[in-house]
């Protein structure tokens, strides 16, 4: 972990409450794709954890959704502010663990940090599968970023929209070596259900500190409990004690 | 002795900032961000004799300055703090750390103190009286003076240690427990373990918070802490360790002058890992602006 005063290089709305955020100024950034970072905003006493989207050179992208007070002070900052930002939170996914032809699964903002993970299993040269998921056409953001990056893309929305209607279960490609899976709690669980693949599932906790030190987001696993912080975001399909 | 440094029962201090219980687990993964020998001292995660998992998420609630956690004492279990936890934090940790103590029982206590007296690297042992009595209707021991004496009697039997009383601030007069526990044996108390509070979601209309209620700590609390220890500090002899929403230097100068001998701190560890090394390290100036020469002079000076 690292306390980086970071500067806003550019703050800008993909949709209408979706925004990405480009930040500068980490030195020596070692950020592995499915780890996060903890934000201070202005007015808030706790952090806020945000995936990251992206690490580029010393430029750190996040892209986040308007849910409450401090995402809509973050959608207020303008270039040049400094955002006191902790980073390396988390493991990150495991990408040892792919196989040839992964496939990454995303719904809403849970799919900012499959992006970073997609550009880095290419560089390993996987053959990536994205689908991606949404509620409506409207809402859709980095739909054309995945497609330049990995092999084939799919897009569902519920309402049937855009793409395939229907969610993410309903556009699985054929037999995927290893499955990376990010989004809301009942996405990730109908994807436990219907995966037959071995998977690594990013989950979300409401946190106190984000780097492991209070307890606040522990969950019981197949291996004892864990800090979903520190222990996770990421967690093997198979460890999960969702069975019921 | 420098400018900064304290004795606290017996064991003299470096300077008096203490990590709380709780927010800094067992000290061993601070260790990898800085030098933890800088610190006074700090107490470890509160202990009990069984391993728990806690209460359900979400345990962790937003307010105003400050937050709400119903964490529930996650721990491995004393056997497994000391075989485990103690010797990674060893090779780290130079200094007597606080043993925090927890349980639901005057037994369970009992059998912790008892294991964790037997550790050489425990200099004190704080027992956490805010528990639910399971043989008292689950009423906290620390709500009620005959509890808490009752308790800290007993593990005064066990243990030649230090024994610190940390008391609960949701009480009517927090000077008759802290009496009771001294009367009892204890050698120091500390307060203010978390204020009793709750949030709800407006859009659920249901609690944050899985365990619908949650202690409060962080800045919003300072106040009532400053005021507990005041009270405290003129109704006991024995040394006070002040905590509540302390997180700058000012705040351990303000808590000491309440009367203080030294202050822990809690949920501004979890917004900031390195509060604890900042605010060592401004004592010295902010002391300077203030005309203080030792940190010793000014414990309840108010
Ligand atoms: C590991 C991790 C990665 C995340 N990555 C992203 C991301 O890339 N993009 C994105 O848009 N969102 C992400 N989230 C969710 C994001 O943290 C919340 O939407 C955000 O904290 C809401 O803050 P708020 O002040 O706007 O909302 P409020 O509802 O006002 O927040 C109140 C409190 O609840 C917490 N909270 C509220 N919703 C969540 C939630 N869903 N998860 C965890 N804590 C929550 C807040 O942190 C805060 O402490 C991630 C969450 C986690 C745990
Ligand atoms: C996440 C969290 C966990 C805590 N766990 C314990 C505990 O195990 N034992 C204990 O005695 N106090 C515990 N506390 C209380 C703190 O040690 C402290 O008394 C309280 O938070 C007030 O200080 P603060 O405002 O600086 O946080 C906990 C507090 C927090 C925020
Ligand atoms: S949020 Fe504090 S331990 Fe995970």
């Amino acid at each position: 972990m690292k306390q980086s005063l970071l500067t806003v290089i550019s703050n800008s709305a993909l949709t209408s409450n979706v925004y990405e955020l480009k930040l500068s100024g980490i030195e020596g950034m070692n950020i592995r794709p499915g780890q996060f970072v903890n934000v201070k905003t202005d007015g808030n006493y706790l952090r806020r954890p945000i995936s990251v989207c992206d690490a580029e050179g010393d430029i750190l992208t996040l892209v986040y959704r308007v849910a409450g007070a401090g995402t809509a002070e973050m959608s207020t900052w303008q270039v040049g502010k400094k955002a006191d930002v902790l980073t390396e939170l988390g493991n990150g996914y495991d990408l040892s663990a792919a196989g040839d032809h992964p496939v990454l699964i995303g719904g809403g903002v849970g799919i900012p940090p499959l992006y970073y993970l997609a550009k880095e299993l290419k560089k390993q040269g996987k053959t990536v599968s994205a689908v991606l998921g949404f509620n409506t056409a409207s809402e859709r953001f980095y739909e054309e970023a995945f497609r330049e990056v990995c092999d084939d893309v799919c897009v569902t929305t519920a309402d049937g929209s855009y793409g395939i209607k229907g969610f993410v279960t309903d556009a699985l490609p054929q037999n995927p070596t290893c499955s990376y899976a990010c989004g809301p709690t009942p996405m990730m669980k109908a994807l436990y259900r219907s995966l037959a693949c071995d998977g690594q599932f990013s989950l979300e906790e409401r946190m106190g500190c984000g780097f492991g030190a209070c307890m606040g987001c522990s969950i019981q696993t197949k291996s004892g409990n864990k800090r979903v912080c520190k222990d996770g975001p990421v967690f093997r399909k198979e460890d999960l004690l969702w069975e019921d | 002795m420098g400018r900064l440094s304290v004795e606290l029962c017996g064991i003299e201090l470096d300077n008096p900032v203490i990590p709380a219980s709780g927010t800094f687990g067992f000290g061993y993964e601070f260790a990898e961000l800085y030098d933890i020998n800088c610190l006074g001292t700090f107490s470890f995660k509160g202990t009990t004799k069984d391993p728990r998992f806690g209460n359900p998420t979400p345990r962790i609630a937003e307010c105003s300055m400050g937050m709400l956690n119903a964490v529930g004492l996650q721990n491995p279990g004393v056997e497994a703090v000391i075989n485990e936890e103690l010797p990674k934090l060893k090779p780290v940790f130079h200094k007597p750390v606080m043993a925090n103590i927890s349980g639901f029982s005057v037994d369970d206590y009992v059998y912790t103190a008892k294991k964790l007296d037997a550790e050489d690297q425990v200099g004190w042992l704080e027992i956490n009286i805010s528990c639910p009595n399971v043989h008292g209707g689950g009423m906290s021991f620390g709500t009620d003076p005959d509890a808490a004496y009752e308790v800290i009697h007993a593990v005064r039997q066990v243990t030649k240690k230090p024994l610190i009383a940390k008391l609960s601030p949701n009480v009517t007069d927090i000077t008759a427990i802290a009496k009771a526990c001294e009367n009892a044996g204890a050698d120091a108390v500390s307060l203010i373990n978390t204020l009793l509070g709750m949030r709800i979601d407006l859009k659920t209309k249901k609690p944050v918070l899985a365990n619908t209620t949650g202690g409060l700590s962080g800045p919003a609390v300072f106040p009532v802490a400053v005021r507990m220890v005041y009270q405290v500090h003129k109704a006991v002899s024995i040394p006070v360790i002040g905590m509540g929403g302390v997180s700058s230097a000012q705040d351990v100068i303000e808590m000491m002058m309440a009367g203080a001998t030294a202050v822990e701190i809690g949920a501004a560890n979890l917004v900031d890992p390195f509060a604890c090394p900042k605010i060592i390290e401004e004592l010295p100036a902010v002391m300077d602006r203030c005309g203080i020469e030792n940190l010793t002079d000014i414990i309840g000076i108010a």
